[in-house]
């Protein structure tokens, strides 16, 4: 299997007013073409700081971040980023702010019209084609996550990453935009890597789990292989044993050997 | 539905701006649950009315009692003219608003728009100077601390202080009146500019980072849309310090202008025609406020 993302021996520290804080120690993580692998952990364990690193938004202390073959050495179109907070742009319409992505990537080797036509079936894969026209301040947060999602798939991205992507919604919202990706990534054969705290959310989707353990200095504790068959069925995998048993898996380490010091 | 929600709060705000109502989706639904069983249909005023009414009557309630004031204050101050007077001399004033006695008598129309233009000038060249300097001392931080302490001590300077240093440098009157406005209006639109560029999010700075946008993409597509609100603000404030400056520039520059208008009818104490004034430059003051806050409204996003 073709590796798509390295991150090898990486640290990462910041200069606070406190002093320096070592965020990440050692990180070592690699994701292969196609696949789905989720970050989770308790809050503040640095699994926002490792998409960051990768999307190239940070620059790491110290280790070496590798996208297919090549150093990242800042952030690139070849590795869009959805944020929790979709970060939509509120003076353009829907279609212009998934239009301003694919623009910028397609635009030297292609004409306008085949620009919209990225544009419109982007927003088509999110089932959005009739709301192409509205303010991001006119549609529901579900939604404007989904154009989120659009503008990042639209630039054709070696590596998507989502940085907790369906945190600020409602679980039914959620549950819909979840079954959703997972359409997405199949069709796409995309390559992604999500941060998430959401349990479920992990297991469902993911080939593989990457739990975190608690920060400061935090680094990979464990790597869990999700080898659930797909396409898979949110209600059939309920009374699943196997994904009980992950998803147990997943909950012992969070909660048994990394349990979040409240303490502290 | 999130539509209907979206519609609902931009006409809640519109309403507390203005008087102007927007028609309601929600009208529909409104009239739907009314009781229509009792075999009557109640009375109901249109809500543009009841709107109307609701703002008007306070409004209308504060300015009778301030002319109440104004008229008993003037029964002991026999040397104030009361509403009633200077509501006569005003008809008189703006019966012929565009005479013209030679350069010293001129009617009211004129006076208010030789003031209009000093303060449009003064007030437009700073904004050409004032708006850019804001972005680059909001996006560049060395040049804003090294801005910093020379703002610092020329922003509380009294605006007339620059008048004898105006008078200097371009030896007349009139462009000395324009360089006050020009000085006394520029610093809200730098700061406020400045301030709206620190302010951007970084939410939409790391989508430009995420999208390696050329410069200019940045600046049409994120940074202007961004920062335009704290812009139109800092506009106003400053439209509202030129109107305010452009009186007691204009009584000591002379000429043509409302301000030299007052002073002009100090001297002949004409006081009803100094109540006129003050009347004239609020209102007008009024229109020009209200005037770009509906032009900030039209820009707002979300």
């Amino acid at each position: 299997m073709e590796k798509y993302v390295q991150m090898e021996q990486v640290n990462m520290t910041f200069d606070t007013k406190r002093g320096r804080f070592v965020a990440l120690q050692a990180v070592d993580l690699t994701i292969n073409k196609g696949e789905f692998v989720s970050i989770i952990g308790h809050s503040g364990c640095g699994k926002s700081t490792v998409l960051n690193l990768i999307a190239g938004l940070l620059m790491p202390s110290d280790g070496v971040m590798l996208c297919a073959g090549r150093e990242i050495s800042g952030p690139g179109p070849e590795r869009a980023v959805v944020f929790q907070n979709h970060s939509l742009l509120p003076w353009l319409t829907c279609y212009d702010n998934v239009y301003l992505a694919v623009e910028r990537v397609f635009a030297e080797t292609e004409n306008k019209a085949q620009l919209a036509e990225r544009t419109k079936s982007a927003l088509a894969l999110v089932g959005l084609t009739h709301a192409e026209l509205k303010y991001p301040g006119e549609i529901s947060g579900g939604m404007k996550q989904r154009v989120g999602i659009a503008r990042a798939l639209a630039m054709e991205p070696k590596v998507l990453l989502l940085d907790e992507p369906f945190g600020a919604l409602d679980a039914l919202t959620r549950a819909n935009l979840q079954d959703e990706l997972m359409k997405i990534v199949e069709a796409t054969n995309a390559t992604v890597a999500m941060v998430t705290h959401d349990v479920d959310e992990a297991v469902l989707l993911s080939d593989r789990i990457v739990m975190m353990t608690n920060g400061p200095a935090a680094t990979v504790g464990e790597i869990l292989e999700v080898d659930l068959p797909r396409p898979r069925a949110r209600l059939q995998l309920a009374e699943d044993p196997h994904y009980n048993r992950l998803r147990s898996e997943v909950l012992k380490f969070l909660y048994e050997r990394h349990a979040h010091k409240l303490a502290a | 539905m999130s539509n209907v929600v979206a519609l609902k709060s931009v006409g809640a705000e519109l309403v507390t701006e203005s008087a102007t109502v927007i028609p309601l989706p929600v009208a529909e639904t409104e009239s739907a649950a009314e009781p229509v069983s009792t075999g009557y249909r109640r009375a109901v005023a249109p809500e543009w009315l009841v709107t109307a009414l609701q703002r008007g009557i306070p409004m209308l309630v504060g300015v009778l009692l301030f002319i109440g004031l104004w008229a008993g204050l003037s029964q002991y101050a026999p040397n104030l003219p009361g509403p009633i007077k200077t509501w006569e001399s005003a008809k008189l004033v703006f019966a012929h608003p565009f005479y013209q006695n030679g350069p010293n008598d001129q009617g009211i129309g004129w006076n208010i728009l030789n003031s209009l233009q000093r303060v449009g000038i003064g007030f437009g060249m700073a904004a050409l100077v004032g708006i850019p300097l804001g972005f680059a001392l909001g996006r560049f931080k060395i040049l804003s601390d090294m801005a910093a302490p020379v703002i610092g001590i020329l922003r509380p300077v009294s605006p007339l202080a620059w008048l004898p240093i105006g008078l200097l440098v371009f030896k007349a009157a009139n462009p000395a009146a324009i360089w006050v406005i020009f000085i006394s209006s520029i610093w809200p639109m730098v700061l406020n500019t400045a301030t709206g560029v620190q302010r951007i999010p970084q939410d939409y700075l790391n989508v430009a980072r995420v999208l390696n946008l050329s410069e200019w993409k940045v600046f049409t597509k994120i940074l202007f849309p961004a920062v335009l609100p704290h812009v139109l603000t800092g506009v106003r404030l400053a439209i509202g310090v030129a109107w305010l400056v452009i009186v007691a520039a204009e009584m000591l520059t002379g000429g043509v202008g409302i301000g030299f208008w007052v002073w002009d009818e100090w001297n002949n104490l004409n006081v009803e025609h100094i109540i006129i004034a003050i009347f004239v430059v609020g209102i007008i003051g009024l229109l020009l406020e209200q005037a770009l806050l509906l032009l900030a409204s039209r820009f707002r996003s979300e």
